[in-house]
């Protein structure tokens, strides 16, 4: 801590979410006040280490003096903001998104509040017909603005495609993508600065592509994985977890979780090693730890085989 | 940035001063020159914490902006403007690595530096300070613990007699009253035939030491070699008797210290294979073959016995490194929070202790001089995705690793007539390996960059000179002189 913030505490601004007066120390968010209030909001593209970058839109709330209902996890909280997040038109609101992605994405591996927020806006992911066939592979990263199809109105467009394998390292099945943009976020300034993946295309057909859809192992990619660290959905995956999955081997609730300290360098990252069958299958890092907030390089990241694989030599 | 090769780090950077090998004290002496003839100073500071400025200022007074151009390569008006803008900043660091600290004056290097914070009062202040950043997760904590031969755990010295007497009295035993050896003076040792027995715990000097083959001559000429490791490195290949150790980080239970002093907990999430067995074990098996019977403690027993007799640890309580996400030192007692850095009180009135000396540091060039022998500098490194000798990163495929390269820029190569990707023999006054040829955007001519992660591929440490810096035993892996040749491929004569 450094010497300007011991001792120093925020002002507090006053708001109020659902009736119930909340205090909120000065620059938090609308989002930080409902959740003081322990209103569950919904959030996908909202990370606590990422910028907000307003994508999902499933956070909305109503609030008052506003036209139109305000994403919480950007707005700021000024005094005497007065919030409603369980309105039947903010339940409209989050249902209506969760519906699209639902019959777009494959959400199957999207977390635990995944579930249950669609369980609570009952959202209805076949109203919109039976889902689209997976493309060829490369199809939607070829595809240019201008150039897109009407829809028969029958089916409901999916980003059904094939996983990319290239390495040992990660896949990435942008099946389950839904662009909530954390990936570009931790790529870019707001942890690795690297900025070897961006959003490409217009509309339906937006996805998250390498400069020129280049193959990562000739893009500016580090392979830090804190991509991996932030995808809500399973869309990015280690390999060593989508392998355990395709073999019917990957089993969360024999694995334990360790923290630990990274093997190499001197900065003391912490990594949480999921192991399952005296075997880590994955690695991350807490995202409430001081020393770099859940990220990792490539070294702490996938470079942990050698412990394991040391019988065989 | 301040490196004599175009990094990825330099290449995010305002602005990169691109030295030549081993003149970092030409540089610093100049930016001192510079902030005191331009009266940057932090007049204050000097006056009430430091002590030797007169002589410092007089014996950087030969380094003007046209002499350390001369000397380092860079621009004038670049070293100006370093030295105008660390002076004028509010908060600066100067953070620096094995290129500070691998040279024959590896001290005087790192003296340079801290005359330059003591300058300008950019020390002892929250965002301010001299950062050496470590390169493995724990060299920190080893020095802290007392691994290093002059130093007790908590760099209490080992030849003060209170202290040492402290220890003494604690582990009931009788602890040398002279500092020991470190690396460089061992194998000195091993030279004369002085050091007869070696216990490696967990280093790999068949690999990594400079002049590599000398060092294992003398390793295969001792009595006895034990080798405690995680794997059967090349140096345990040398030894009488291997312990096979479970891995510090994942297999066994403890604590790490990091760059920034922030000691952590390591934990076991794997049980580890075959016969391999915690550190601990293996000591206090040892010491029970000895006639020492040190029972079977615990990692949280051992880190408490460091609390009692290290006072900078002893407020580091297992429960509290837990709740705080680890602690930084020095931490006295329980309810401090640690230190997040050091040296405050020279900036108390009067100073709390010891004033901090100016040190008066000139440059000496590289010892491995360039000649038209070996007239290219070769200097060594890491890369991203790998890890010293690649015991560890050797064990996942990074998409990101190529073949181990000698890398130059194309005018060295187009100069030399060797070509991108060509096989060569790189020779210096040590030894002569092949390598293959990585045309680079990052070197200025004259400079060759290599590493040794992969010493199976390429033997680098053949290469590089072993004198070390007699004030802390380093080795100078940064300045090798070499020269590349061609090979000529044999011409058949038909038999």
């Amino acid at each position: 801590m450094s010497d300007e913030a011991k001792g120093q505490t925020l002002p507090l601004v006053e708001v109020t979410v659902d009736g119930e007066t909340v205090r909120a120390p000065e620059g938090a968010t609308l989002l930080d006040a409902c959740r003081a209030k322990g209103a569950d909001t919904p959030t996908l593209c909202y990370l606590e280490t990422l910028t907000p970058v307003n994508a999902c839109r499933v956070c909305v709330v109503e609030l008052e003096g506003s036209r139109t209902l305000v994403p919480s996890c950007s707005r700021a909280a000024h005094p005497g903001a007065v919030v409603h997040t369980d309105t039947p038109r903010v339940r409209h609101s989050r249902k209506l998104v969760l519906e699209l992605l639902a019959s777009s994405v494959d959400l199957s591996l999207a977390n635990g509040d995944m579930k249950r927020w669609m369980d609570y806006y009952e959202v209805d992911a076949e109203k919109f017909g039976p889902s689209s066939a997976s493309t060829a592979a490369g199809d939607r990263d070829g595809r240019r603005p201008g150039h897109h199809h009407a829809p028969d109105g029958k089916t409901a467009e999916t980003v059904a495609q094939p996983v990319k394998i290239h390495d040992e390292m990660y896949i990435r099945d942008y099946s389950k993508c839904i662009l909530c943009y954390k990936c570009v976020e931790a790529c870019g300034e707001d942890a690795q600065n690297t900025f070897a993946i961006a959003v490409a295309g217009r509309g339906f057909d937006a996805r998250i592509s390498t400069e020129f859809d280049r193959r990562l192992d000739d893009s500016a990619c580090v392979y830090c994985g804190n991509c991996i660290g932030v995808c809500p959905t399973g869309a990015l995956m280690f390999k060593s977890e989508y392998d355990r999955r395709e073999t019917g081997e990957w089993n969360e609730l024999q694995q334990r979780v360790t923290r630990t300290v990274c093997p190499y360098c001197g900065v003391g990252c912490n990594l949480d090693l999921h192991v399952q069958d005296n075997e880590i299958v994955k690695v991350m890092s807490p995202i409430d730890h001081s020393v770099t907030h859940g990220h990792l390089c490539i070294k702490g990241r996938f470079g942990w085989q050698f412990v394991q694989n040391r019988e065989e030599t | 940035m301040v490196d004599p090769r175009r990094t990825s780090s330099a290449q995010w950077a305002d602005v990169w001063l691109g030295l030549d090998v081993g003149t970092d004290i030409a540089l610093a002496n100049a930016v001192a020159r510079e902030i005191i003839t331009q009266g940057l100073v932090h007049r204050d500071f000097i006056e009430h914490a430091t002590t030797g400025f007169d002589k410092y200022r007089v014996a950087v007074e030969p380094y003007t902006l046209e002499h350390a151009e001369q000397i380092t390569g860079v621009r004038g008006e670049m070293i100006r403007d370093l030295a105008h803008a660390y002076a004028g900043a509010k908060k600066a660091q100067l953070c620096w690595t094995l290129g500070i600290t691998e040279h024959h004056n590896a001290v005087d290097n790192v003296l340079s530096l801290i005359n330059l914070s003591l300058l300008t009062g950019h020390v002892g202040r929250s965002g301010s300070g001299l950062n050496p950043l470590r390169g493995q997760n724990n060299v920190q904590g080893g020095g802290d613990m007392g691994a290093i031969p002059n130093k007790l755990p908590g760099f209490q010295d080992v030849e003060n007699n209170q202290l040492r007497q402290k220890f003494e009295r604690a582990w009931n035993c009788t602890i040398p009253q002279k500092n020991g050896w470190h690396l460089s003076l061992m194998f000195e040792a091993m030279e004369r035939g002085d050091l007869r027995g070696l216990y490696v715990i967990g280093e790999n000097p068949a690999q990594s030491e400079a002049n590599v083959e000398h060092a294992i001559h003398l390793m295969e000429g001792l009595d006895h070699l034990i080798v405690q490791d995680i794997f059967l490195t090349k140096t345990a290949e040398l030894a009488d008797v291997v312990l096979p150790a479970a891995a510090g980080w994942a297999e066994a239970e403890g604590t790490v210290t990091s760059s920034e002093r922030r000691v952590q907990r390591v934990r076991k999430a794997l049980d580890p294979p075959g016969e391999a067995r915690d550190d601990v074990e293996i000591l206090c098996e040892l010491a029970k073959r000895f006639g020492h019977d040190w029972g079977h403690p615990t990692a949280e027993e051992i880190w408490d016995e460091v609390r009692s007799l290290s006072p900078m640890h002893a407020g580091m309580s297992y429960a509290r490194l837990d709740a705080l996400g680890g602690i930084q030192w020095p931490c006295p007692d329980e309810d401090s929070q640690g230190s997040s850095y050091l040296h405050g009180r020279l900036w108390k009135r009067p100073v709390e202790g010891r004033l901090a000396p100016f040190s008066v540091v000139d440059h000496l060039p590289p010892a491995d001089e360039l000649t038209d022998e070996y007239p290219i500098r070769l200097t060594t490194g890491r890369r991203l995705d790998s890890f010293n000798t690649g015991v560890q990163s050797g064990g996942f495929q990074s998409p990101l690793r190529r073949a181990e390269t000698l890398d130059i820029c194309e005018s060295d190569g187009r100069r030399l007539g060797v070509a991108d990707s060509e096989r060569v023999r790189v020779r210096s006054r040590r030894g002569v390996i092949e390598m293959t040829v990585r045309y680079t955007d990052d070197l200025r001519p004259g400079l060759a960059f290599t590493t040794f992660h992969f010493p199976d591929e390429a033997e680098t440490n053949q290469l590089t000179n072993p004198t070390w810096d007699k004030k802390s035993g380093t080795a100078d892996f940064k300045a090798t002189a070499i020269c590349i040749e061609k090979i000529k491929l044999a011409v058949g004569t038909g038999g």
